[in-house]
């Protein structure tokens, strides 16, 4: 029997229609804006002014505290402007605005298509590189990696989960990634590997990407014959069921261990990364090359153009979509991310970050949300909620401002995953109230422990 | 295109609405409707109408001028219990009795606790339990009704349960009682004349069973605990005497265990949330119901059992959790 996470989860409809589509190089963009704060923890501080020449791969954005990364130069130009610009949200964030000229690369960049199998034996050397060239986890939270690959001295990894599910609707850029770049998958597979100390690497990939499964495993076989680095790398294929690329879905459905309330992956002695944070430490440790450019799907039912881009770091989403033929007029809604997690585009003008994942534009017909109507208590809120929690009942608490009872009914543990939501009958908000009480209640919990400190 | 819609995940949504869900009941429904239609004729036909228009336009009233709200009706819901009152009742009720238990159904059980999702009571049971304490005669006369077909088979005067009930007080042993009235299991699977209008055909109820569960509208568990408890405790009485105790096959084929099961126990609103609630509030069924049936005063127990359940509900849901993820 295929592999799943044992409670709860939801089967929206897959709706990959960008699945065939190779991977494009998008034309580097006239004028590139960069994020100081594309990753989780403290922004980056910008190291360039106004002025300033900039090589393609130059640091341009140093990291501000443990949880933080570098941000490189996506593009060879000219510094314009160092200042608030808006982002996705809409929201003000220091943004370096460079004019593009044609590429000229750092020194020390290998920019060839040569794959280089071979694996350093300095653990070290690999996560300088990991950290130098500002890799983050690219499957949605923009976490650090070289942080996540250093666990605290008292907890011990013994395997390296990939996540290759991508089971949201409309995403393929994980897919398409999988099946061109398949090998350099593997060998950063195999780089975290090594840094880990750990003998056990599986790439989760779900049944409705038979295509995936068979070149990554061609990819595991062809290089576990040329080296023993690659041994002990293994594809479980697994039960399409949403959300299994949740961290703690995932480890779940492979292992069977369960991630306690409020712990992390480590506590069960698992690291998750996603293959695209895979492949960019390929690129990163073998071939030094930054983080520069992600995989971005354009979708949509009503998108002129499905495709799956190369894109730069710090391109606007509106040159992006303007080269595809512009926004259709029948779009109501553009997401950065999936439907069931990811997030309203307010502001099209923005740029693409490290962990910009796609564009999906979705008509008013198919974001709608009806009215609100009685809860019929049909349990299917229940039902589906992968951590097992009962929405129906964090829902009401939350409207009567129960703090107590909702830390008793474990709404920290809430993962926004959406399900409840979506298979509610009576459309009730469920999520949008359980995630402002999560809110709360984790603040509670967080000054109690501070307090105890 | 001039502005985008932000608003927060998730973006998109099953599309399952109480209204299909509703619907998908009243599909399932069909064909017990049919069958009884067909063989009660134009008297079943005027039951199912006066329960489904009252049930309908009671609710509409009470929304739009005694609550002042929007009008509920289109979620259907009212629609459903007018039809599974009307199954309830003999096809000889008058009207006005449907009416009644319509007002009782919708008004009493259903909107003064605040409609749709906040009664404790199943609905279509609290009208029919009160017709049946209120005008016993009515409730308990099975004839004259005349089919579309099976012509003057239709006219039956009592249900097998309630014969048997009778020849039992009477002295008579099962045997006897079973020889004289010439009961058949396949008839009882198919068409068994004599019997509230949805009971009279098993059949009819499993494919709306089945129907549910294709649909996933309802999950498996209340109704085969029902079931299996019904056996089971028959079973036992019947393997320790079977001439003064019915055996488990007929117990679950006549009366009203599979409409109950299948339809009325399985109400979202008055059942339980988890699926391990469902087999408590289940097993509790069958056990009252059987109790009813070999030792109560009145000879089917369906309806009071499942209303003596559905206030153990909230009890059940505050001690049958599913298990969290990852807390032992």
């Amino acid at each position: 029997m295929k592999k799943t996470f044992s409670i709860g989860g939801v089967h929206p409809d897959d709706r990959k229609i960008s699945a065939g589509c190779a991977i494009e190089v998008l034309p580097t963009p006239k004028t590139v804006y960069i994020s100081m704060a594309q990753h989780l923890g403290g922004p980056a501080k910008a190291v360039v002014a106004a002025g300033d020449k900039v090589k393609t791969g130059q640091v341009i954005g140093e990291p501000t505290g443990f949880i933080s990364a570098f941000v490189h130069s996506p593009v060879t130009g000219t510094v314009k402007s160092v200042g608030l610009r808006k982002d996705l949200a809409g929201i003000p964030v220091v943004h370096v605005e460079i004019e593009t000229e044609p590429d000229e690369w750092m020194e020390g960049i290998d920019t060839s298509d040569t794959l280089v199998t071979e694996i350093p034996s300095d653990p070290k050397f690999i996560l300088d590189r990991i950290k130098a060239n500002g890799v983050v986890g690219l499957g949605g939270a923009t976490f650090p990696t070289a942080v996540k690959l250093c666990p605290p001295p008292d907890k011990k990894a013994d395997i390296l989960i990939l996540n290759g599910a991508e089971c949201e609707p409309y995403l393929t850029s994980d897919y398409r990634i999988m099946i061109e770049k398949s090998s350099q998958i593997v060998i950063g597979a195999a780089l975290m590997k090594k840094v880990l100390g750990v003998g056990r690497v599986v790439i989760g990939i779900e049944d409705n990407k038979p295509e995936a499964i068979t070149s990554m495993k061609a990819a595991v076989a062809g290089l576990a014959a040329g080296s023993p680095d690659y041994s002990g790398i293994e594809v479980v294929t697994l039960k399409k069921k949403y959300p299994q690329g949740g961290e703690k879905q995932l480890i779940d459905a492979i292992t069977g261990r369960q991630v306690k309330s409020m712990g992390l992956p480590i506590d069960v002695g698992a690291v998750v990364q996603n293959v695209a944070t895979s492949l960019a430490v390929y690129d990163a440790v073998q071939k030094n090359k930054p983080l520069i450019d992600n995989t971005i799907t354009v979708t949509g039912e009503c998108f002129p153009k499905q495709s799956n881009l190369l894109v730069r770091v710090g391109t606007p989403l509106s040159s992006i979509v303007d080269w595809l033929g512009g926004v259709p007029e029948s779009a109501a809604k553009a997401i950065s991310g999936g439907p069931m997690m990811g997030k309203a585009i307010a502001n099209l003008d923005a740029a693409t970050l490290k962990g910009t994942s796609s564009i999906l534009f979705l008509t008013e017909e198919q974001t709608r949300r009806k009215p609100e109507t009685n809860c019929i208590r049909c349990g299917k809120c229940a039902e589906a909620c992968p951590m097992g929690l009962e929405p129906f009942l964090l829902n009401k608490l939350a409207r009567n401002g129960m703090m107590e009872e909702l830390e008793q009914n474990a709404v920290q543990d809430c993962i926004e995953c959406g399900c409840c939501l979506y298979s509610c009958p009576a459309y009730i908000p469920l999520l949008d109230t359980i995630r402002m009480a999560k809110g709360e209640v984790i603040k509670i919990i967080r000054s109690r422990s501070a307090q105890k400190k | 295109m001039n502005k985008l819609i932000v608003s927060p995940s998730p973006h998109i949504h099953s599309k399952t609405s109480t209204r299909s869900l509703m619907l998908d009941v009243v599909i399932a429904l069909l064909p017990s409707v049919l069958v009884t239609v067909l063989f009660y004729g134009w008297s079943a036909l005027a039951v199912l109408a006066s329960c489904v228009i009252s049930c309908v336009l009671l609710e509409y009233l009470i929304t739009r001028y005694l609550m002042k709200r929007p009008s509920t009706i289109g979620d259907l819901s009212a629609l459903v219990t007018g039809i599974i009152l009307a199954l309830n009742l003999p096809p000889t009720t008058p009207w006005w009795v449907a009416v009644i238990g319509s007002i009782v159904a919708i008004g009493v059980a259903k909107m003064t606790f605040g409609g749709l999702g906040q009664n404790v009571f199943n609905p279509a049971i609290t009208g029919r339990v009160f017709l049946l304490i209120s005008f016993p005669v009515a409730m308990t006369t099975w004839g004259g009704a005349k089919g579309f077909i099976g012509g003057a088979d239709a006219v039956t005067g009592a249900t097998p349960l309630g014969i048997v009930k009778e020849g039992l007080l009477q002295g008579q042993t099962l045997d006897q009682i079973f020889a004289a009235n010439d009961f058949s299991y396949l008839q009882m699977l198919f068409v068994n004349i004599g019997g509230s209008a949805g009971e009279i055909s098993a059949i009819a109820v499993i494919l709306g069973f089945i129907y549910m569960l294709a649909r996933r509208v309802i999950r498996p568990y209340i109704t085969l605990s029902i079931l299996v408890t019904v056996a089971v405790f028959s079973g036992i009485f019947w393997l320790i005497d079977p001439s003064q105790y019915t055996d488990p096959l007929f117990n679950l084929l006549t009366g009203g265990v599979l409409l109950g099961s299948v339809f009325m126990a399985t109400d979202y609103v008055t059942s339980p949330m988890s699926d391990k609630g469902g087999i408590i509030f289940g097993v509790g069924i069958g056990i009252i119901t059987m109790l009813i049936r070999y030792f109560g005063s009145y000879p089917e127990g369906m309806s009071f059992a499942i209303l003596i359940m559905n206030s153990t509900v909230p009890l059940i849901n505050r001690f049958c959790k599913q298990k969290k993820f990852g807390r032992a």
